[in-house]
């Protein structure tokens, strides 16, 4: 129903571009147009869709919420609470649908007719004030288009304003990410302290399942503590970093000062590739290769190693980020201006002195704006802990037992079917917006440092 | 030069050689640690290519498939019974079994061998009533041991695959009548819990729609979101906001667009779960920033001069803008758009969370089908207890991966080829 409205006012759109352009065309073989026809055309097509489609969309936005407190209105009286409203309303709807199974009284039975009349209604209603608004726009325009009015003006305040609202899409998406986290973790806080969620060192959620009814709220207070989370989280990142680091720096100092034109034009790609193979492939190869081959290492020394350790998860990851640090930093060594070198040279400093005792004092900046963005990245990386580092969340610092973070937490937590309102699930979204709050702090840190190293030399 | 100094020298020159040697062992690390990678994923992949059938003579008996009519039609053998006759198809393998050890036989294929039958001779009605030979898929266990995967050595009761079984094998493959051949069913079966006869496709047509739907939502809008902030608007806080907000979406962790997904998408538009129509939208949140990003360097790589020859011959901003300026970026604004495409493909964490990780038999026809995607077919199959599963990562990896190569070389071409240089 909707799809075949959508079309028909789009149709009409596609239609009257031919109709104003014919119209202006007309006018033109007698007097001298002040635009060219084909905006005519076009300011016809904007407004006979624009105001159809944005009526359109406004009403399919609120005709639910309107629809469902007709419904509940009945039920008013009775003094139920929000969920059973919840409760009744969605049977109504399955039995107006035909999908309920379940008991039907005549209450129920009588709303489920009464959705149907007003679902009816208001689709009636819809589409003839959709078409109203279209039929009464579009005659409004046709009949301002006269030899004399600038057509061309008005199309492009329009075009611009699309393109606003497109811009506006990105800040959308912050917005929805950013209430999305907080509406759910906000009521995730209403039952677990802030408190014990921060500083607590036991983190156990399986424990809060209880069939049916509200979990006891003693277990609650001790099965959400974060601090394993955290501590795993960057107990990793760190691993990772501890390959990343030297490997991806030397690389790119390598690349950027030593490598001849012909080496850098193969390797740097070829590194880069690291950076482009899915983080699944790497949770299979950090899982199926590296994990054991870490454990019969340790078994050797006579070491105790968990099958899944941190280790092999965190080594894998430092593997994936060497080439962000590597392309990073040596974008930001060639940004170093040659005059700083040829000074340095002139004093007679080696090669190696040189980027030693000049040039990475003076991309220091740069790179440590670049390490912090790979370590944002390795605290959100997510299918490689999953599959290689084990899901209990174990409070260690010793990497070859397994520990989880907070993304594989999340991961375990909504894996299958989720039950909103469930603590558990709120949890993941309290666990979702401290992984936001961290890499966006880490984010803003790296790219003010990288932005004012730029303006340095720039 | 005094002793001394010439030693000093020699100190800072070897520092020299031994700082460059630093920095071309890391390059080599790097360069090792891809190819082992590389190896590692192929060896273990390339088996999966191969497809082993256990070749068997079948007699379609129409007493024991209960057909009566003389002449029966295609109908009639649709409808016939075929459990006897490819259970003797079986058991015929080696006669001189007791009846009540027959299972062991039947586990040598795979539990569809019923339907395999019925669907040869559906397709070759003429073999009614003859003895014919018939190829069965061969179970999963009995694959591995033919391929040389599953070690023969230890302990009968630590073996999926009993001694009488690998005696059959062997006698068997001594016939010939062990067949290996092109492994076309990986690519045209859906997902199953049977490893010899899982497949791709349903994950792949996954893949196909998630990533359609992410391309037609990020792309119209992260363009037009590029060419406002590129070419219209005014230099002011709101639009620093707007940037500021673009280079810090680009960086959020995946798995958060996934709680996006779910907390929005599901739980307040009331998306069908599991379908790659949530996914891709999920996806082209992800994917927006970067290609802003992408459209927005390859708009400023267009000359000032194309701009103002435009506005000097009378066009209006608008006119410049889409009529010069923004044909001339789109090809950077492509090869940007599949490389963002190419990250999306490669998305695992977000898919999950929105329910595509169900298991799915069938293979979506639409984006509101339930579906998985090959990242996410990874995950769910490396998670599998079965040996016979780690070869299908291994070859499932190697399609993703083969994807991913093309989809970068379309990018590279299509920058090489189409991009103009201003000099």
């Amino acid at each position: 129903m909707n799809l075949v409205l959508i079309s028909l006012i789009l149709l009409l759109g596609f239609s009257s571009y031919y109709f104003g352009r014919k119209k202006a065309t007309i006018i033109q073989s007698s007097q001298r147009l002040t635009a060219l026809p084909k905006f005519y055309g076009y300011y016809l097509a904007i407004w006979c869709a624009a105001p159809a489609l944005i009526i359109f969309s406004l009403w399919s936005v609120f005709e639910p919420t309107i629809v469902k407190n007709f419904i509940l209105a009945d039920y008013l009286d009775q003094n139920l609470t929000k969920n059973e409203l919840q409760l009744i309303y969605t049977k109504v709807k399955a039995l107006a649908l035909g999908t309920y199974t379940g008991d039907i009284n005549n209450f129920l039975d009588n709303s489920a007719g009464k959705y149907i009349q007003i679902k009816n209604m208001a689709n009636n209603a819809k589409i003839v004030i959709v078409l109203a608004a279209l039929i009464l726009s579009l005659s409004y325009a046709y009949q301002s288009i006269k030899k004399n009015n600038r057509m061309r003006e008005p199309v492009e305040i329009f075009l611009k304003w699309v393109l606003f609202t497109a811009s506006l899409a990105a800040v959308l998406v912050t917005i929805g990410i950013v209430f999305s986290l907080l509406f759910e973790a906000i009521r995730f806080f209403q039952s677990v302290r802030i408190f014990d969620f921060i500083f607590g060192t036991h983190w156990y959620p399986a424990k809060t399942f209880v069939r049916d009814g509200q979990p006891d709220p003693e277990l609650m207070k001790d099965a959400f503590g974060a601090v394993p989370l955290f501590a795993g989280t960057f107990f990793i990142a760190f691993i990772a970093m501890c390959v990343a680091i030297p490997v991806g720096l030397l690389s790119g100092i390598y690349l950027a000062e030593y490598a001849t034109r012909k080496v850098r034009k193969y390797a740097k790609p070829i590194i880069e590739i690291l950076a482009g193979i899915p983080t699944v492939v790497y949770g299979f190869f950090a899982a199926l290769t590296v994990g054991p081959f870490v454990k019969e290492i340790g078994n050797s020394l006579g070491l105790e190693v968990s099958s899944e350790s941190a280790l092999a998860a965190g080594a894998v990851m430092g593997v994936m980020i060497i080439p962000f640090i590597s392309s990073l930093s040596d974008d930001v060594i060639s940004a170093v201006p040659q005059n700083l070198r040829d000074g340095s040279y002139a004093m007679g400093a080696t090669k190696s002195e040189t980027i030693k005792k000049v040039i990475f004092p003076a991309a220091l900046p740069g790179i440590v704006g670049s390490i912090l963005l790979a370590v944002s990245r390795a605290v959100g990386e997510t299918m490689i802990v999953v599959m290689a580092s084990g899901l209990a969340a174990n409070l260690t610092a010793n990497p070859l037992e397994s520990t989880s973070t907070i993304t594989a937490q999340i991961v375990v937590i909504l894996i299958g079917d989720q039950q909103f309102g469930d603590p558990k699930t709120q949890a993941a979204f309290a666990l979702g917006i401290s992984l936001f709050v961290v890499t966006l702090f880490l984010n803003v840190i790296a790219l003010t440092v990288v932005k004012k190293y730029r303006e340095k030399y720039e | 030069m005094n002793e001394a100094k010439r030693k000093l020298l020699n100190k800072r020159y070897r520092a020299e050689a031994n700082f460059k040697l630093f920095g071309q062992i890391a390059i080599g690390l790097a360069l090792l640690f891809l190819a082992v990678f590389m190896y590692k994923i192929f060896s273990k992949g390339y088996t999966a290519f191969q497809k082993t059938w256990i070749v068997t003579e079948v007699h379609y008996d129409k007493e024991l498939m209960l057909i009566e009519t003389d002449n029966p039609s295609l109908e009639d053998l649709e409808n016939a019974d075929y459990y006897d006759i490819a259970y003797k198809a079986m058991t015929r393998l080696d006669p001189s079994l007791p009846e009540e050890d027959d299972r062991q036989l039947i586990q040598m294929v795979a539990f569809t061998y019923e339907q395999e039958v019925k669907n040869h001779l559906l397709k070759n009605p003429s073999l009614l009533g003859k003895i014919a030979p018939i190829r069965l898929t061969a179970s999963d266990d009995l694959d591995q041991v033919h391929k040389g995967n599953y070690p023969r050595d230890i302990p009968e009761e630590d073996r999926r695959v009993n001694d009488y079984q690998l005696k059959i094998y062997d006698m068997l493959n001594e016939r010939g009548d062990i067949l290996s051949k092109f492994n076309l069913s990986f690519f045209t079966n859906p997902d199953s819990r049977e490893a010899e006869l899982a497949g791709i496709a349903s994950s792949f047509m996954g893949t196909v729609f998630s990533i359609l739907v992410c391309l037609a939502f990020s792309f119209p809008i992260a363009v037009l979101a590029a060419i406002y902030l590129e070419e219209f608007a005014p230099k002011n806080k709101f639009t620093d906001f707007i940037e500021v907000n673009i280079n810090n979406l680009a960086a959020v962790p995946s798995i958060v667009f996934g709680l996006l997904g779910l907390g929005v998408l599901l739980a307040v538009f009331n998306l069908p779960r599991s379908t790659p129509l949530v996914g891709g939208i999920t996806l082209s949140l992800m994917t927006l920033p970067t290609i802003i990003i992408a459209a927005r360097a390859s708009l400023k790589a267009v000359p000032p001069s194309i701009r103002e020859a435009a506005l000097a011959m009378g066009a209006s901003n608008m006119q410049t803008t889409m009529h010069h300026t923004v044909p001339l970026s789109m090809p950077g604004t492509l090869s940007g758009t599949i490389i963002g495409l190419a990250q999306a493909l490669g998305e695992t964490a977000p898919l999950i969370l929105i329910g595509m990780v169900a298991f799915v038999n069938t293979i979506p026809g639409t984006p509101v089908d339930p579906a998985a995607s090959l990242p996410v077919q990874i995950y769910i199959w490396s998670e599998s207890a079965e040996r016979g599963f780690v070869e299908k990562v291994s070859a499932c990896i190697m399609v993703l991966l083969g994807f991913l190569i093309l989809m970068n070389l379309a990018a590279q071409i299509i920058r090489h080829k189409f991009e103009r240089k201003w000099n």
